[in-house]
């Protein structure tokens, strides 16, 4: 099943490409050109090379910072994957129950990453929020100011509860597009439930779940402003990640050539992670777009089953 | 699949408790007087009081925050949505010069932190003349709502086998015909979750939007980043604006949510 | 094998149905014989894959039963029925190799691998397909694929019917001429009791022994391609079968025939009284192959003017009308049709009657 040779899709791409290379080229053109000058003042620049770059790798205190990110980045990963699979599973297919759900599992993620931070700020402190209060109360010493161990669980916590629902939405749709025959053949062949999701859904969700695993590596790798504002990257720098990191170094020197230097590492560090992390997945699940279209979020539906077939009241999924 | 229903009703539950109980306690907080926040903890206000919202209602730059914030997310992502179609179907369907490294190179464009690209962009944004417009936000934010439109479509698209088109054209139909009545509402739920995760991703970015808006077309978030003053943090305003928040997108869902969903299933005999 | 029977069947949606509209799928009672090759045939929306899915157990009807050899299954699922089904696409296990599909519905009844080998094997041999056993079911090409969908259901060794859904619509056009000749050969070795929808006439009429014929949820006839050609029960069914399909045409009794807009046609008494008898709107049918296109008037045959003549390699097609009344006819390849007026012998013993669309027998 290859796909035809066709240099005339070039202008269905047009478009994107207009407006992201818009978005993008020009300003990173910016970015490379401030990252290799000393900035003195908005009229001096002084060519530097490489020497902002070579300053950043030999930081040790970057070294933690990024050991910090990747580990995580993992407990991200790790958590939020095989919740929003099972969250996708366990949600109804149709009805208001449906509709209800989906509601609910948006609405973490609707509000502005600061109100995040300050929510779980006022959430989690051990006078005044219900979270912080209710453990102290039943006995558990909790204050995520004082213990690295609780600031770190308080923001992996506050990561999960803000973006599970990202990978359950992705899996969700995923799920939908699957259609009905697919069950019915598996009922008929007498399989179990296990069966049907590891023979089934799992496969046909492989699409939107390397979606979900390099967004939300992405995402969390670049995290700011929820950790930040919680506890401030503290205790110490128990919770100060890349993102954080880098901007005071940069930021608050207020130098732009550093700046931009720190930006182009994020930027390919980043990029060669995914880059791995995408290649892995796709030759694991031989799935992946650009080549030939083989399972992904995956139907083979024909042109007649122009709405989903109702098979009465067979299926309650 | 019927004896596990239990399973499934648990772990709903335990999740949709999970979500509330924070989201609760903002509308708590919302409903209180800073002092009374601030002074000891409490399950339930004491005194239930809506001074926090009468404070976002009454100031115009707090409503023309919401309407702002709307205006420009709303042109986003339609823009990302309508931009991402045709090229999400040239990468599922076809194969042309450079389209694996141009997939992967729309997918960098999430991989740098947008503060990356403050400066830059309000250099230019300003030196076309199209600060503190809605249009550049909007424009702006496409930066990484294209891609990850492209990405999602993509996916679903390449799930619907070729043979379908190819037997919707023996049938006699045109392309557009083809697009818009048989393969858009195969991959209806890829294009509802990507309107809602376009419309979420920009109307959650602080940065950018508040970097190239003055007054004009400033978002609601950056209005929120006013609530810190001498005084402290003004949880009660911040939490009501919190709250309010959430409404704009919870209709985009709740609207997209038969494309999402199964939606209403018709018997096709 | 099984014996399928319906009783007072019939589904509808709404929970009181109070008119036959209501029904998806009117009540009927039905007998398929074991070991019996059926086509299920009709438009799009005519209720034949809802019956289909009842049959298999995925919709439990509103009404009525189904027996199995006699039992009562109408509460039983699809599983516990022990049929199978192809579907209009390929459904496969797409992570598993060919063998592993296969082997599938086997190994949920926990039946020993040494077991499930040999019958694989079989299957395999059935369908041509034993070079791809070891092959990653998702690499091939549709048709290999649907006939892993039919292998599942054949691995069965007690399978009751193989229901399948019109499932040669993604073939290639070229594919479905083999795949309809293999699923012919396998009836015939396995004389499985077989139910095919469909909505081509071709595929149905060359695939089964006997054919349904449904429209808006009603079973409009039951029998072997010469019957549904001949003497269709349903002006539906001249209609709906046939390329082109029945001619036909709203007629008045008069005197002695009938009259057709201004036309008279002659007819003989019998038929006449026949049609006296009935009461009802009265039409006309007449099949194309059997409409004569003569040079003068004869009793028996009416006037009427020549639209268009198309030359279609054996026949030629004249479409004529007489008094508004389209009729179509297939002549000769040689006859030399001209491009007026013409007289078409529509009174001949192959000439169906329907009074309110139900033929009048005679």
């Amino acid at each position: 099943m290859s796909k035809p040779v066709n240099q005339k899709a070039w202008l269905l791409v047009v478009p994107v490409f207009i407006c992201v290379a818009f978005s993008a080229i020009l300003p990173l053109m910016t970015v490379v050109n401030y990252s290799v000058q000393d900035i003195i003042s908005p009229t001096q620049h002084v060519f530097v090379g490489t020497e902002w770059f070579r300053a950043i790798i030999n930081d040790d205190d970057l070294r933690g910072a990024l050991g910090r990110q990747i580990i995580f980045s993992a407990c991200v990963l790790l958590f939020e994957i095989p919740l929003g699979v099972g969250l996708a599973l366990a949600m109804p297919a149709s009805g208001w129950r449906a509709s209800a759900s989906l509601v609910v599992l948006a609405m973490p993620l609707l509000i502005p990453w600061n109100v995040v931070g300050t929510i779980w700020q006022i959430f989690g402190r051990p006078d005044i929020g219900l979270l912080g209060y209710a453990l102290n109360r039943a006995g558990i010493e909790y204050n995520y100011t004082a213990s690295p161990a609780a600031a770190w669980i308080t923001v992996l916590v506050m990561d999960i509860w803000h973006w599970t629902p990202l990978v359950a939405l992705l899996c969700y749709a995923g799920l939908r597009a699957i259609p009905d025959a697919f069950y019915q053949a598996a009922e008929i062949d007498g399989a179990s439930r296990f069966a049907v999701f590891r023979y089934i859904e799992l496969p046909k969700m492989r699409g939107v779940l390397m979606i979900a695993v390099l967004l939300r590596f992405m995402d969390s790798f670049m995290i700011y402003t929820e950790p930040f504002v919680l506890t401030g990257g503290g205790p110490g720098d128990s919770t100060t990640f890349l993102s954080q990191y880098l901007t005071q170094k940069a930021v608050g020197q207020f130098d732009l050539g550093p700046a931009a230097a720190f930006s182009l590492i994020y930027f390919l560090i980043i990029l060669l992670l995914c880059f791995i992390l995408y290649n892995w997945m796709e030759r694991v699940g031989k799935g992946g777009p650009a080549t030939a279209a083989t399972t992904l979020p995956g139907t083979e539906v024909s042109a007649e089953a122009l709405t989903p077939v109702d098979t009465g009241d067979a299926h309650a999924r | 699949m019927r004896d596990n229903r239990w399973m499934r009703v648990v772990v709903l539950t335990v999740y949709i408790l999970f979500a509330l109980i924070p989201l609760y306690w903002m509308l708590s907080i919302s409903l209180r007087t800073n002092e009374e926040t601030m002074s000891a903890f409490a399950i339930w206000p004491h005194q239930v009081t809506f001074d926090n919202y009468k404070v976002i209602f009454t100031d115009p730059s707090w409503y023309w925050g919401y309407l702002n914030s709307i205006i420009y997310v709303l042109m986003n992502t339609v823009m990302s949505v309508l931009v991402a179609l045709p090229a999400a179907y040239a990468f599922s369907r076809y194969r042309f010069l450079g389209d694996k490294h141009m997939f992967f190179w729309l997918l960098t464009n999430r991989m740098t932190p947008p503060a990356v690209f403050l400066l830059p962009f309000f250099q230019l944004y300003s030196s076309v003349g199209l600060m503190d417009t809605y249009i550049a936000v909007a424009l702006a934010h496409m930066l990484f709502n294209v891609p990850l439109a492209v990405w999602i479509l993509e996916g679903f698209m390449s799930g619907v086998p070729r043979e379908i088109d190819e037997t919707a054209y023996i049938d006699g139909y045109t392309f557009p015909a083809f697009f818009v009545k048989i393969f858009l509402p195969l991959i209806k739920s890829g294009v509802g979750v990507t309107a809602f995760f376009c419309f979420m991703f920009s109307w959650v970015e602080l940065l950018l939007a508040r970097t190239l808006t003055t007054v004009n077309a400033k978002p609601i978030a950056a209005v929120m980043t006013r609530t810190v003053s001498a005084a402290g943090m003004d949880w009660g305003v911040l939490s009501a604006a919190g709250v309010l928040t959430i409404v704009p997108g919870a209709l985009v869902i709740y609207f997209v949510r038969n494309y999402i969903a199964k939606g209403f299933a018709m018997g096709r005999v | 094998m099984a014996r399928i029977e319906f009783q007072n069947l019939a589904h509808a949606y709404a929970p009181n149905p109070a008119t036959l509209d209501d029904y998806a799928l009117q009540p009927m009672n039905m007998v398929w014989e074991d070991g019996g090759a059926y086509a299920l045939l009709g438009p799009s929306g005519c209720g034949k894959s809802t019956l289909l899915n009842i049959v298999s157990g995925l919709v439990k009807p509103s009404e009525g039963k189904v027996l199995f050899n006699g039992r009562d299954i109408t509460a039983m699922s699809a599983r516990e029925r022990n049929i199978a089904q192809v579907f209009q696409f390929p459904v496969i296990y797409d992570t598993m190799s060919v063998f592993d599909n296969l082997a599938f519905p086997l190994r949920n009844r926990k039946l020993p691998a040494r077991d499930v080998n040999q019958r694989v094997h079989e299957v395999a041999e059935i369908l041509d397909m034993t070079r791809e056993l070891q092959r990653k079911a998702n690499n091939l090409s549709a048709d290999a694929k649907q006939k892993i969908s039919l292998g599942r259901g054949l691995v069965r060794k007690d399978v009751a019917a193989i229901l399948f859904d019109e499932p040669l619509t993604v073939i290639d056009p070229h594919m479905k001429w083999v795949l309809r000749r293999q699923l012919k050969k396998i009836h015939q070795q396995l004389k499985l009791t077989l139910i095919y929808v469909t909505h081509d006439q071709v595929e149905a009429l060359t695939f089964a022994d006997e054919v349904v014929v449904m429209t808006n949820g009603l079973v409009v006839q039951k029998g072997g391609p010469e019957a549904l050609f001949l003497r269709p029960d349903h002006a539906f069914v001249g209609y709906f079968i046939g390329s082109p399909g029945m001619n036909l045409c709203p007629v008045d009794l008069d005197a002695d025939g009938l009259k057709i807009g201004t036309q008279h046609l002659q007819l003989d008494p019998h038929t006449l009284d026949a049609l006296k008898r009935a009461n009802g709107t009265l039409t006309l049918g007449i099949r194309p192959e059997f409409v004569r296109v003569v040079d003068e008037s004869q009793s028996g045959a009416v006037k009427a003017h020549v639209l268009r003549v198309q030359q279609l390699g054996n026949y030629q097609l004249v479409t004529a009308q007489c008094d508004g009344h389209v009729f179509r006819a297939k002549v000769e390849p040689h006859l030399r049709v001209g491009e007026g007026a013409v007289w078409l012998k529509l009174a001949v013993p192959e000439t169906v009657f329907f009074s309110n669309d139900e033929r009048i027998a005679r």
